[in-house]
């Protein structure tokens, strides 16, 4: 893709909102000695405040590369093309994707873009207890040393955690605390927007309503989360809008609502009829290697209606919810 | 604790705890629990975290033994655990886990972890492989998967592996806890289908372990809850 920076400024300031988040054609690539993996291909994405957009998709369909790529924390191998402008309060815009590591190491990651890292017990320090950790966060982010441990308790029993467990070392942590304190540390630089990988694995239901709602509070005081999640009943507990991701691309973008009551491409159907208080059927076939994907459409391989156009790619529309890349989609007319 | 319960007069078919406790240091995580599963049926357990679910499927998953109480196994009572049994008794019970990084050894590749189960019991290498390409059919792991190792497969693949792996020895109850939490909805639905081809094939009594109420309304033939231990 060759869209200049300049062009995804004109078009988000032209919106009623600035956007927060402006994803313009990211494609991430993965060089293997034998493979090149399509991790990400061509995803365009805005973020406004306020607003929580779900990312959904089977596992392995390049949900989590997309929060790594916006941080920089792809490894070497990896190659990132299109540009992710974030505006953020205070500083002017930053193109996540080109800026240097120097830029994102100070100013963005934790302060303006914070992640809920999607494997907690390989995120924490393991010779640290979860006070130290986070009152280390707290004093990074100018809270003085008083004032970082009555915050660190206070943070901890946002997110459901006991102030007691705190003075635990990660190993003595159950899965579903670990997790919790990954998140409280993930929120206490308060970042305007917070990328949440799986923010809920390991957590029984009542932490997961818990840990939504939470997100969901941020969203209503005017910050911003992306929440990738491979749980489609918490997506749709409290996103507003929800891309479902297939095979590395974003095959279907809409509010919340009307993709759960009128989905619109096939696979975004047959993931709804696979839950288990509707069909509970799985969607035929497998999902394709992401090393080797057809040229085209990749889910004609598993879907009923696909015909000799599904042999080019479908466009998928650029900007807002109520996107659809599918050339047959299941109701006619409901491509925006 | 190796006595025999006499109090079972009536032998059962199918898996059971009688009396069950369980306690790790001064926590008792298991408090005289009664469990039945019975061959055919679908047993869904749930209970609040940290009620012991996980615990008393590995005890009964023949994992661990129970501090008081006993374990029987279609009317015998389970003396021990691990391999104190015999392999005869132990392939009879199969458990899948949540995660399956955690269950798998790196260092394998895919078939390797499929047939692992029958390799320990001495199952010549070509019989062994034989039935792991079977298995790995049943559960929809396509060849160029078996060559990899964990690292290079996504969660539903190897979770499929382990549902393969665990119906290696056509086990008559098999225990799943929380096997499809960390999945999307479309693999939930393939295991959950391919566990249930073959209970009905095999007759075989399954334990499932969910937090997710539409799951277990949807799955479970019965539903037990797992009280929190008093005084804990």
């Amino acid at each position: 893709m060759t869209t200049t920076a300049h062009t995804a400024a004109t078009r988000a300031g032209a919106g009623p909102q600035q956007a927060l988040l402006d994803v313009v054609g990211l494609s991430v690539r993965f060089r293997l000695r034998d493979a090149t993996v399509h991790a990400v291909t061509d995803l365009h994405l805005a973020l406004h405040p306020g607003e929580l957009l779900a990312v959904v998709g089977e596992s392995g369909c390049g949900k989590s590369v997309l929060a790594h790529a916006l941080l920089g924390l792809l490894p070497g191998n990896a190659v990132v093309t299109g540009h992710a402008h974030l505006h953020a309060a205070g500083t002017g815009p930053v193109d996540l994707l080109n800026v240097g590591e120097r830029h994102l190491a100070r100013t963005v990651r934790g302060r303006a873009v914070g992640l809920v890292p999607q494997s907690p017990a390989t995120a924490l320090n393991p010779v640290r207890t979860g006070r130290r950790l986070l009152e280390e966060t707290l004093r990074a982010h100018g809270h003085t040393r008083r004032d970082a441990s009555v915050a660190a308790d206070r943070i901890a029993a946002d997110v459901g955690l006991d102030p007691a467990d705190l003075d635990r070392y990660p190993h003595e942590l159950s899965g579903g605390m670990a997790q919790r304190l990954v998140t409280a540390l993930a929120l206490a630089p308060d970042p305007p927007l917070l990328l949440a990988d799986e923010p809920t694995t390991g957590l029984d239901r009542p932490l997961v309503d818990h840990t939504l709602d939470l997100l969901r509070r941020r969203c209503d005081d005017g910050a911003a989360v992306l929440l990738i999640t491979h749980d489609i009943t918490a997506a749709r507990r409290v996103a507003d809008t929800v891309a479902v991701m297939y095979a590395s691309r974003i095959v279907e973008h809409r509010p919340t609502g009307t993709l759960f009551d009128a989905p619109t491409h096939p696979y975004t159907a047959g993931l709804l009829d696979a839950l288990p208080d509707r069909a509970f059927r799985p969607v035929p076939g497998h999902p394709p290697m992401l090393t080797d994907l057809p040229a085209g459409c990749a889910f004609a391989p598993r879907c009923d209606r696909a015909t000799d156009t599904c042999a080019t790619a479908p466009a998928l529309g650029r900007e807002g919810a109520g996107r659809v890349a599918c050339h047959h989609p299941t109701r006619a007319g409901a491509t925006a | 604790m190796t006595a025999p319960a006499t109090d079972t007069a009536v032998p059962f078919d199918g898996l059971a705890a009688h009396q069950v406790s369980v306690s790790f240091g001064r926590q008792r995580v298991l408090d005289r629990v009664d469990l039945h599963l019975a061959p055919g049926e679908t047993v869904g357990l749930r209970g609040p975290s940290g009620s012991g679910k996980s615990t008393l499927a590995r005890v009964l998953a023949l994992l661990h033994t129970p501090g008081t109480g006993h374990i029987t196994l279609d009317g015998k009572p389970v003396a021990g655990a691990r391999h104190r049994l015999p392999a005869a008794i132990r392939t009879r019970v199969a458990i899948l886990f949540q995660s399956p990084r955690a269950a798998t050894d790196p260092r394998l590749t895919l078939a390797d972890i499929v047939a692992e189960p029958l390799r320990a019991t001495g199952t010549a290498t070509d019989a062994a492989r034989a039935r792991a390409a079977e298995l790995a059919d049943i559960v929809g792991l396509t060849p160029d998967l078996l060559t990899r190792r964990p690292h290079a497969v996504s969660d539903g693949q190897l979770q499929r592996a382990c549902l393969a792996r665990a119906l290696a020895h056509r086990p008559k109850y098999l225990l799943c806890d929380e096997a499809t939490a960390m999945l999307d909805a479309s693999t939930q639905a393939h295991l959950a289908a391919v566990i249930t081809d073959y209970q009905r094939q095999h007759q075989a009594g399954v334990l499932l372990i969910t937090h997710d109420p539409a799951l277990i309304a949807r799955w479970a033939t019965r539903i037990v809850d797992l009280p929190t231990p008093a005084g804990s």
